[in-house]
């Protein structure tokens, strides 16, 4: 067996694990790790800033559904990580997160550069480990990636005493794991999916709400067979817009906060709700009792804790969803459209999307999704930051395949899409990759522009301009009178920022106007950028106020 | 409502830091916590008393599991298990209410442990109602200071699973 040091161990590891990316940032504690990389053939990207390293890693994931893998040295760029990890914690992302560690026997002394980093990631980690002895050093990345992604995907970190990384040993990379405590459930339970299936059999008026456990499972292919046998009308979350195709008749759309009239309304009238990989967020429920009143609740979930966690639950199936769906099938009988179909068709034609328009010169930031989507053909992959433009980004375009959203869900994290883009990009290089941005947002880590530009990554970035802060302004309008307390953001010149940057930039602020500018941006050869002016207090709607019922809603 | 776990977890580091962690993060209730070896020396025994109803115990027993060093979690019918927490009391006497003291313990089969001029030091085991009504029966003498384990229980007839 050959003899290697512990930075070739790691290397020769990620390749054992078809790893053909890794992002990261240098520094001490990982200089051997470092010197490693630099005689393989390993593709690594060096990012400006470990969160960016992060947010990337994460953003490759979702975009090829492979694990994402980063590297940050010991203390800030450990701590730095952290957003990062509990961004893909919350929206079930996988990623192995190495990071170095001072030298095993200074742990615990507070040298240079040392921080806690198992300790403080443990809450926002599915699992992670602290490497002290390079024995443990191939079957421990082995494990995480192991855990990484199977059962419900997340997050795990290693942390790497520096010595381990120095440290000479017989590479022998394990074939199984051996992990008595983790053993998730796949396969549905034989008694729960003929419950089901009667359940579904008799509905009168089922609703599918579908979530990223969907997406994260493949499941796409027996959705739609599901919804096409048993004529099921579709709502997803935000994390699984484009897993049924939304230009549908069935197809809802996004429910919740700033969903659709027509998936709420849907809501409150089903007699059978049938989650599919989805948590019931508050973003989505609304008030819990007055969510789906009428309805029986089916949960699939490869989770069991997310069972019951929310919302009683009247008949549970722990599994992984593509699975159980499949193994759900064949008991579900086959229906022409009825009533229900006509009801749905009704709500859709009578509460559609809108927006005003007045013919003038402003720019809509709702019509520049529709123009992005026409002009795209509804083929790219949208990337968002967060906040306003996220909600847009959500309703405007319709989405036609998983994995063609790309956005921070449950964290909410501004400063995710440019990097998180960057990563998407890599991750599907044939695809076009459109950034929705802030211009609060882009700001937040406007610095991997760097690396948009070192690596030619093909990025469009489209940054919806409005000088605000413009979700919380929005909420300081409607529940504030108006007070807008820090949410008036100057923003720089993103024309000269990106030309800093080496970019292509270009800003537009007229209507008849954003057409060719679109168009030279999307034509681009490398990345580009283009500033949009949009109106400063244009709101998102429609709205369900925080804590009130998805009946409540206002505008739209 | 009180609820008795017992919980089988690897005896890897940080597993304590992982289970305290998780009852602060999850708003969870935990009233004591009791950790030692077991017989075999890579499992850990936890004895956790939670409070909450049976919706909390649900929760609680699904998290715990998702812990990748826990390897099972039985909750424990108080009915058909053999409970026991320790207490250490040091109570305050004058030489005349010594025997009095010693008399008390006796009640309890308690052992007097230590023996100061002006204070005497009690050992006691037995479930949590016993080791309240001894420390009530204490508490006129003055109790200077008291330590107590916390629950540690096991199924009767059987190894707990």
């Amino acid at each position: 067996m050959p003899k290697l040091n512990g930075g070739e161990i790691i290397i020769e590891s990620l390749k054992k694990e078809n790893v053909d990316a890794v992002f990261g940032y240098p520094g001490g504690a990982v200089i051997n790790l470092y010197d490693a990389l630099y005689s393989s053939n390993l593709k690594h990207y060096l990012g400006r800033h470990e969160q960016g390293v992060i947010h990337a890693a994460d953003g490759y994931a979702r975009s090829s559904g492979k694990v994402g893998v980063c590297i940050a040295t010991s203390g800030p760029g450990g701590t730095n990580l952290v957003t990062g990890l509990a961004n893909a914690q919350m929206d079930s992302i996988p990623l192995v997160a190495f990071t170095g560690q001072v030298a095993s026997s200074l742990i615990g002394k507070d040298a240079f550069q040392e921080a806690d980093i198992t300790g403080i990631s443990l809450p926002v980690t599915k699992h992670n480990f602290m490497v002290t002895d390079i024995k443990d050093l191939a079957r421990t990345i082995k494990e995480a990636f192991y855990i990484a992604r199977t059962g419900r995907p997340g997050p795990v970190l290693i942390d790497l005493a520096k010595d381990v990384t120095q440290a000479v040993a017989e590479f022998d990379y394990p074939d199984r794991v051996n992990l008595p405590g983790y053993k998730p459930t796949f396969e549905g339970h034989k008694l729960q999916i003929n419950k089901a299936a009667k359940a579904i059999n008799d509905a009168k008026k089922p609703l599918l709400y579908v979530g990223g456990g969907a997406v994260i499972s493949g499941a796409e292919k027996e959705l739609r067979e599901m919804v096409d046998k048993a004529k099921i009308p579709v709502t997803t979350t935000l994390m699984a817009l484009g897993i049924y195709p939304e230009d549908q008749p069935l197809a809802l759309e996004m429910l919740g906060m700033h969903g659709t009239q027509y998936a709420n309304k849907a809501t409150l009238e089903t007699d059978l709700l049938i989650a599919v990989g989805a948590r019931f967020d508050d973003r989505v429920t609304g008030k819990l009792d007055e969510f789906a009143a009428q309805a029986d609740i089916i949960q699939i979930d490869i989770d069991p804790a997310e069972i019951g966690k929310n919302i009683d639950v009247e008949i549970p199936i722990v599994g992984d969803v593509k699975t159980v769906l499949r193994e759900l099938l064949p008991h579900i009988e086959a229906k022409e459209n009825g009533v229900w179909q006509q009801r749905i068709k009704e709500l859709k034609e009578n509460y559609p999307l809108k927006y005003e328009d007045d013919g003038s010169e402003t720019i809509k930031p709702q019509y520049i999704m529709e123009e992005i989507d026409k002009y795209t053909n509804g083929d790219a992959t949208i990337v968002t930051e967060v906040g306003q433009h996220q909600m847009w980004a959500a309703q405007f375009h319709k989405y036609k395949k998983p994995r063609q959203f790309i956005t921070s869900g449950g964290l909410g994290t501004m400063g995710y899409g440019l990097p998180a883009a960057i990563g998407a990009q890599i991750g599907q290089p044939k695809e076009k990759v459109v950034l929705i941005a802030g211009d609060g947002s882009i700001q937040m880590n406007i610095q991997e522009l760097g690396t948009a530009q070192t690596y030619n990554i093909p990025i469009k970035v489209i940054i919806f301009n409005n000088k605000y802060l413009g979700m919380v302004r929005q909420w300081q309008e409607i529940f504030f009178e108006k007070r807008y307390s820090s949410t008036k953001i100057p923003a720089p010149n993103f024309v000269k920022m990106g030309e800093a940057y080496g970019i292509w930039s270009k800003s537009v602020d007229k209507k008849s106007e954003l057409d060719s500018a679109l168009k030279e941006a999307m034509e681009h050869q490398g990345p580009a950028i283009l500033d949009v002016h949009i109106p400063e207090e244009e709101n998102v709607y429609p709205m369900v106020p925080a804590g009130a019922g998805l009946k409540d809603m206002i505008g739209g | 409502m009180t609820h008795i776990l017992s919980v089988s977890v690897l005896n890897k580091p940080g597993v304590l830091t992982r289970i305290a962690g998780l009852f602060s993060r999850r708003n969870f209730n935990i009233e004591s916590l009791n950790v030692g070896k077991t017989e075999n020396p890579e499992i850990s025994r936890m004895t956790i008393v939670v409070q909450g109803d049976e919706k909390v115990l649900e929760q609680v027993t699904k998290q715990l599991h998702k812990l990748i060093n826990v390897l099972k979690i039985t909750e424990l019918d108080k009915n058909s298990i053999v409970e026991r927490d320790l207490i250490l009391i040091r109570v305050k006497c004058t030489r005349k209410q010594r025997s009095e003291i010693i008399q008390i313990a006796d009640t309890f089969r308690a052992q007097i442990v230590d023996v100061a001029p002006d204070s005497l030091m009690i050992e006691a085991t037995g479930t949590e109602d016993k080791l309240e009504a001894l420390t009530e029966l204490l508490r006129d003498f003055g109790i200077a200071e008291f330590v107590r384990t916390g629950i540690v229980a096991l199924s009767r007839g059987q190894a707990a699973k």
